[in-house]
C-alpha cells in the first residue's frame, strides 16, 4: 500500500465507483452509501500529512463537481482526514515512530472496528448535515446519517472480508 | 520572525487544513444559492462528457418506457391538431400563416445525462448547451409535466436546478381558474411538492390538477405539475397544499427546453432600469 501507484489506483477506483455505482443506489429512495472514505483509512500513515490532506480534499472535490454538492464531501472528508491521526493515537496506541509498520488489517478487529465506525459516523453526521443545511428536519439528518453509515459499513467490512481471504 | 516561523512550523497541519476547510465551504455556500456556483457543477466538459458515455450505456434499459411516453404524447398532439383542423374548416377558411402568426416559445429536446432526486438540493444536467441556444433561466418539461430551471452552461451541457430543489420557486396556479400560488420543495418526498400562498377562497379539493400560471417569464402558461393530495387547512398563516407530482422525477428520460422569446422585452418593461 506504500508504492505511489497503488495510492493512485486506489483513488481512481474509488472515484469512479462512488460516482458511477454508489451514487446511482438509493436504496429505499434515499440511502446511499459513501464508501470513498475508504480512502482514509486505507493511506499509509506518514510523518508529513500535507500530501494526505490534499489529495483526501481532492477526492472529495471531484465527486462534489460529478454531484452537483459545492464542496460537502470536500469538507467532510477533510474532516475526518485531518481527525483521523487523533483517532490512530486514541484506539491503536500509536507513536510516531510506529507509522511506517502501521497496518489497519493487523490490527485486532475490535480496535479496526471503533475507528473505522467512528470516523464513518462523524464523516456522514457532517456530509448530511450540510447537505440539509437548515435545523429545520434536523431528525432526518440523524436517521440518514445511522442509515447511511450502516450501508457504508456493511459494505467496507464485506469488502475486506472478501479481499484478505481470496489472497 | 523566529516566533512566527515556530507558530507555522508548529501548526502547519492545522494551518493548511483551515485553508482547504474553507476553500470547500466557500463552494458549498456559493452552491446553495441560484446562479452563483460557477465552479464546481456537473454541466463543465469534463463531468458532462463522462456523465454523457454512462448514460449512453444504461439508456438502453428504458428504451421501452421511453417510446410508451413518446407514442402517449404524440396521441395527444395529434388530438389537439385534429381539434383545430375541425375548427379552422368549420369557422374561418383562411389558414394561420404559422410564421407572420406571432410565436411565443419555441422548443429544444434534450436528454438527461444525470439525474438526481435524493439530496435537498437537487440538480439535473442535460445534454444541450449554449451551441444549442440553451441560456439561462429557461424552463424545462417533458410529456408529463414540469421539471426544473436551467441554472448553469457551458457550450455543450447545462445544469438544470430540478423542481426538487429546496431554492425552487415556481408560479402555479389551480386548472381552469385564476388562484395562483408559489410552488416549492419543503425536501422530505420526491413524489411531492408544495404550493403555498393560495387564496383561501379558491375552490380546492383532493384531486384537483395543479399548473404552471404563465406569470412568470420562464414557464408557458398551462404546463401541467401534479395534483393535490393533501390541503392543510387551519388557521396557520401559510395555506399550504400537498401537490402530488405527474412525473416520477426518479425516472426522467427526454426533455424539452423551453425559450420565452418575449422574455428580454418582458423584463425591459418590468425592470427598465437593469
Amino acid at each position: 500500500m506504500n508504492k505511489p501507484l497503488n495510492i493512485l489506483f486506489l483513488f481512481l477506483s474509488l472515484l469512479f465507483l462512488q460516482i458511477f455505482v454508489f451514487n446511482n443506489i438509493s436504496f429505499l429512495g434515499f440511502i446511499n452509501p459513501y464508501i470513498y472514505i475508504i480512502f482514509v483509512f486505507l493511506y499509509p500513515l506518514k510523518e508529513n500529512r500535507i500530501p494526505f490532506l490534499l489529495y483526501a480534499f481532492l477526492l472529495g472535490l471531484i465527486i462534489d463537481f460529478f454531484s452537483d454538492s459545492g464542496g460537502i464531501h470536500a469538507f467532510s472528508i477533510l474532516c475526518i482526514a485531518y481527525l483521523r491521526l487523533f483517532f490512530v493515537r486514541l484506539f491503536f496506541r500509536k507513536v510516531v515512530t510506529d507509522y511506517p509498520f502501521f497496518k489497519l488489517k493487523s490490527e485486532s478487529f475490535g480496535k479496526t472496528f471503533n475507528y473505522v465506525v467512528t470516523l464513518t459516523l462523524i464523516h456522514h453526521l457532517i456530509y448530511f448535515s450540510l447537505a440539509n443545511f437548515s435545523f429545520n428536519n434536523i431528525s432526518n439528518v440523524f436517521l440518514n446519517t445511522i442509515y447511511s453509515s450502516i450501508f457504508t459499513l456493511l459494505l467496507y467490512f464485506l469488502g475486506t472480508y472478501i479481499f484478505t481471504n481470496s489472497k | 520572525m523566529q516566533q512566527l516561523i515556530y507558530f507555522f512550523q508548529k501548526f502547519k497541519y492545522f494551518l493548511f487544513f483551515l485553508l482547504l476547510a474553507f476553500i470547500s465551504l466557500a463552494l458549498t455556500f456559493n452552491n446553495l444559492e441560484f446562479h452563483k456556483s460557477k465552479f464546481v457543477n456537473s454541466a463543465n466538459y469534463f463531468t458532462g462528457g463522462l456523465y454523457l458515455k454512462a448514460n449512453n450505456i444504461s439508456e438502453y434499459v428504458g428504451l421501452k418506457s421511453e417510446n410508451k411516453l413518446l407514442a402517449e404524447e404524440n396521441t395527444r398532439l395529434k388530438n389537439i391538431i385534429e381539434n383545430n383542423k375541425s375548427i379552422i374548416y368549420t369557422i374561418d377558411s383562411t389558414v394561420v400563416d404559422s410564421i407572420k402568426y406571432h410565436q411565443k416559445y419555441t422548443f429544444t429536446a434534450a436528454k438527461i445525462i444525470n439525474n438526481n432526486y435524493a439530496k435537498k438540493f437537487n440538480f439535473l444536467t442535460i445534454n444541450k448547451g449554449e451551441n444549442q441556444g440553451i441560456e439561462r433561466e429557461m424552463a424545462v418539461v417533458n410529456s408529463m409535466g414540469i421539471i426544473g430551471i436551467t441554472d448553469n452552461t457551458t457550450e455543450s451541457y447545462a445544469r438544470v436546478q430540478s423542481i426538487l430543489n429546496r431554492n425552487s420557486k415556481i408560479n402555479a396556479r389551480l386548472r381552469n381558474t385564476n388562484y395562483f400560488g408559489t410552488l416549492g420543495w419543503d425536501g422530505l418526498n420526491y413524489n411531492t411538492v408544495q404550493l403555498s400562498d393560495i387564496p383561501r377562497q379558491a375552490p380546492l379539493k383532493i384531486g384537483d390538477t395543479i399548473e404552471t400560471g404563465g406569470k412568470s417569464t420562464i414557464f408557458p402558461e398551462g404546463i401541467l405539475i401534479g395534483t393535490i393530495s393533501k390541503i392543510n387547512k387551519g388557521n396557520t398563516a401559510e395555506n399550504m397544499v400537498y401537490v402530488k407530482l405527474f412525473n416520477d422525477m426518479s425516472n426522467l428520460g427526454y426533455v424539452y427546453v423551453v425559450k420565452n422569446l418575449d422574455k428580454d422585452e418582458i423584463k425591459l418593461l418590468e425592470n427598465p432600469n437593469e
